[in-house]
């Protein structure tokens, strides 16, 4: 079975991954920055953003009442939101689509909160094939080291207190993370990840993402869109 | 798909909630599905104060209702963005923060849950929109194996005279409007709904869906109801299987 839908439209969807200090989004803002000097249509959407879901994703995490099924579920919503008005309506239209987290995330963060590894999976089954995903890989503790230091206060369920790892937020946070990069690793070969190796400097990663992605797209298209056949991938049998 | 009439009581579908220790819950779960306007939410009302009487705690429930997702659903229903997987995954989202919050709960203190639509609505609108059975059969795999399913059935032309009669207008989402079924509110509600009952019809065979002709008269469907649920008190098959067993252990002298 396959995980995801084959994306027949003539756009192409960018991903990036990794474990919270990576710096996968400020390589990924670079990257669609470049895309658009070379002429092509880009759009942005970021894990956790629609506007439907937002109200109802601020008061289970207010008030604390997210399980780890309903988490899940809650961020998958989130996504089919973003999927179904904003993405494939991009992507049919020929527009880059770059994704800041993509399923992965749910995959890496959801099992390590005890969501059944093929359920959740399933779950994300509507979401297309990424023409490309990079995974930022990142030892541990340099990731901890750019985040712990200059940022406000962790949240609860960004430092998997739900999980009751530690009483300790940053000590929690940490062994949340541990757990997340061990899911992100295992992945890695089954999910075709491109590995960026986040340790190196900024411009080097940049210039590897820009290869990949040459390779990948071909010469540049200023006409801005990509191809006009629009053949449109569907949800069902 | 596996038969699940013969499960033993309360157990899950296909994937198990983290954490949840299944031997613990104790009480009765009984679902009233059924395309809209059958006469389901009546039903219910009556069903309440009835088994109540007969000394059983209930506790009442049905979709939109959960505190995390139900007032988030209703605003989105309001506005014009819903999309239909959106749709299907925040009812989802209702139904596993009501499974875990209320439904378990209760039946973990041994009461009756008695619930207006269950994981059967959201996959019959699911499929009814041509989303993958297989996909929403999977995602709704967390729910509880209830103890009963009545499936309160009537025909389209039924349910239009219950619509017109009842509220005197077609509502925008009972029609399927979202997904333009139809060119207009009534044509659309046609479609849509014969599209659900068919939907529904595939359902009960393998989910073991007792079967209620809701084109009868409020107060039989209620004396079927009531003859039915009378018996799953009668045969426990959890006491059942636990009498067996006491009587399969050697006696000793």
């Amino acid at each position: 079975m396959n995980l995801f839908l084959p994306n027949r439209c003539p756009g192409r969807l960018i991903v990036v991954e990794g474990i919270d200090g990576s710096g996968k989004s400020t390589q990924i803002s670079l990257l669609s920055q470049w895309l658009r000097l070379r002429g092509y249509a880009v759009a942005f959407s970021e894990w956790n953003s629609s506007p439907l879901v937002r109200e109802t994703t601020r008061r289970g995490k207010k008030k604390e009442m997210f399980t780890p099924t309903t988490f899940s579920l809650i961020h998958a919503t989130d996504f089919a939101d973003r999927m179904e008005r904003y993405i494939v309506p991009l992507l049919k239209a020929g527009a880059v689509v770059c994704a800041d987290r993509y399923a992965y995330t749910a995959f890496a963060r959801d099992v390590v909160r005890g969501v059944d590894p093929a359920w959740v999976r399933n779950l994300y089954r509507f979401a297309l094939k990424p023409s490309l995903a990079f995974y930022f890989k990142v030892p541990l503790d340099v990731a901890l080291g750019r985040i712990l230091g200059g940022r406000d206060a962790l949240k609860y369920y960004e430092a998997g207190m739900d999980l009751g790892l530690s009483r300790n937020i940053e000590e929690s946070f940490r062994i949340f993370q541990g757990r997340i990069l061990e899911q992100y690793e295992s992945m890695i070969e089954d999910m075709g990840f491109h590995v960026i190796d986040a340790t190196k400097s900024i411009e080097a990663q940049q210039k590897q993402m820009r290869r990949i992605v040459l390779r990948e797209f071909g010469p540049a298209r200023p006409e801005g869109v990509l191809g006009a056949e629009v053949k449109v991938a569907r949800f069902q049998k | 798909m596996p038969d699940f009439r013969n499960r033993p009581p309360l157990s899950y579908y296909s994937t198990a909630l983290p954490g949840l220790d299944y031997s613990e819950l104790q009480g009765k779960l009984i679902v009233i599905e059924g395309p809209d306007a059958v006469g389901r939410s009546t039903q219910v009302q009556r069903l309440k104060p009835w088994l109540e009487e007969l000394g059983h705690a209930v506790l009442d429930t049905g979709m939109a209702r959960s505190a995390l997702a139900g007032k988030g659903i209703k605003e989105a229903k309001e506005g014009n963005t819903l999309g239909p997987i959106t749709m299907t995954l925040y009812y989802a989202t209702d139904f596993a923060d009501r499974l875990e919050n209320e439904i378990i709960p209760a039946l973990r203190a041994g009461f009756v849950v008695l619930t207006d639509r269950y994981i059967f609505s959201i996959m019959a609108r699911a499929i009814a929109r041509g989303q993958l059975r297989s996909w929403i059969e999977q995602t709704a795999g967390i729910a509880l194996v209830p103890h009963a399913v009545f499936y309160l059935r009537a025909d389209v032309q039924n349910l239009i005279r219950r619509v017109v009669v009842g509220k005197g207008a077609f509502d925008y989402w009972e029609s399927g409007l979202d997904s333009r079924f139809g060119g207009d509110m009534y044509e659309s509600f046609v479609s849509y709904q014969t599209r659900l009952i068919r939907v529904f019809d595939q359902l009960t065979g393998p989910y073991g869906f007792e079967v209620v002709d809701a084109t009868r008269s409020s107060e039989q469907v209620f004396e079927i109801l009531q003859g039915s649920i009378s018996r799953i008190f009668a045969m426990d098959p959890a006491a059942d299987y636990r009498a067996k067993r006491r009587r399969a252990r050697p006696s000793r002298p």
